[in-house]
């Protein structure tokens, strides 16, 4: 962990009653520094191999995560396979449009996944809206709230897609150029803003560790 | 179906009875009897299952109709019972003595047309929207695609087409209109 900028700014957690304030994480995410060039290819490649997505389906395109699932397009032998909790998950995988109240869980989510983590957002509405364009409580583009690594486009994408956006973040990873959660912790304060401008009640931590 | 009709507008005034299917008919009546109306539905006439509750925005009228389905199942026969409201002043009798499921059906009405029912459990809480400052967002004369537009960061780029001659352009563009 890189500590460049020295301590960094103690995060308010307002939205929080008083009390539970001192149960949360109080401090920003930080970069993640990378070891020397081999190692860390070799570590790589070794994230690349093993990609665990998060079993939180977000909207409708989550449906077509479940043929990967299975026999006919088996995710399994890529390398991929679900978990249930975002501590063991490297993956996260919007499946299409995102409610405001579904933003609050995917922040908590995304958050409380342990580097390094990729997000990978499918189906046209995570994009620019998607035939959500004009409503009420949905957002029109994810990138604005975490930073995604690919975008599979579609409504909604079929398997052989996704088979081939995963293969596109493997490759993404092992370049070396995966670089969400450091994007997420270097705009982390753009981030939190957005976030807030959207999500009027506001009662989680600032950062969910 | 008809003395059930007789008998309605006999003791209630209920009018405008149709018979939509074989086992669904609807009828309207004044909203200060459709208290009445569905104790004796569910008492006398065997209707005693309240299946759906909701409200539909008539701007044009000024009025919210309200719709309560309730089913026989004894006859498997439905009754939508319509009622109407003042638009401006949208202020309803709660039923959940009646059945114990209705204040979540008027919970609903309550945030998304912001019609009030005085003593239902829990009407003022969120329902489905959590932090929603806007207004009911169901009524006809919220704007939604101004408040998207006002409240989430788009994507520039985004173009929009007309299916129909969009459709004749790629696909027969020789057809004439
Ligand atoms: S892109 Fe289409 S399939 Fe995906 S969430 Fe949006 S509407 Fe649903």
């Amino acid at each position: 962990m890189s500590d460049k900028k020295g301590k960094p700014v103690p995060l308010a957690n307002e939205g929080l009653p008083p009390g539970e304030r001192g149960l949360f994480c109080d401090a920003p995410p930080r970069e993640y520094a990378p070891a020397a060039k081999i190692v860390e290819d070799f570590w790589n490649w070794a994230r690349s191999q093993s990609l665990w997505i998060l079993g939180f389906g977000t909207g409708c395109g989550a449906i077509e995560l479940r043929p990967l699932m299975t026999s006919r397009y088996d995710m399994y032998r890529f390398g991929i396979q679900p978990r249930p909790t975002p501590r063991q998950s490297s993956v996260f995988v919007i499946g299409g449009y995102a409610s405001v109240k579904t933003l609050k869980r995917i922040v908590r989510s995304y958050e409380q996944m342990m580097g390094p983590k990729f997000v990978v957002a499918l189906g046209s509405c995570t994009i620019n809206g998607g035939m959500y364009w004009d409503s009420y409580n949905t957002i029109k583009r994810i990138d604005q709230y975490i930073p995604v690594d690919v975008y599979i486009a579609g409504c909604m994408p079929r398997p052989e897609a996704l088979l081939a956006g995963f293969q596109e973040l493997k490759r993404i990873i092992r370049a070396g150029k995966a670089e969400g959660q450091n994007l997420y912790a270097r705009d982390f304060e753009r981030y939190k803003a957005n976030q807030k401008r959207v999500i009027k009640d506001w009662n989680m931590p600032d950062y969910n560790w | 179906m008809r003395e059930l009709a007789d008998m309605l507008s006999g003791r209630y005034g209920a009018r405008e009875w149709h018979d939509q299917r074989k086992d669904l008919s609807s009828v309207t009546v004044d909203a200060s009897k459709l208290r009445d109306v569905l104790t004796w539905l569910r008492d006398e006439a065997g209707y005693a299952h309240l299946a759906f509750a909701t409200a539909v925005d008539e701007i044009e009228r000024k009025v919210f109709r309200l719709t309560y389905t309730v089913h026989n199942y004894g006859t498997a026969h439905g009754i939508l019972v319509h009622c109407e409201i003042d638009r401006d002043r949208p202020v309803m009798e709660s039923i959940h003595r009646l059945w114990g499921q209705a204040w979540t059906y008027q919970r609903e009405m309550r945030e998304w047309y912001g019609i009030d029912f005085p003593g239902s459990p829990r009407v003022d809480e969120e329902f489905v929207l959590e932090g929603w400052e806007g207004p009911p967002m169901m009524r006809r004369d919220f704007d939604s695609l101004a408040y998207s537009d006002a409240t989430y960061a788009e994507r520039p780029g985004r173009e929009t087409r007309d299916p129909a001659a969009y459709m004749k352009e790629k696909l027969y563009p020789e057809a004439d209109a």
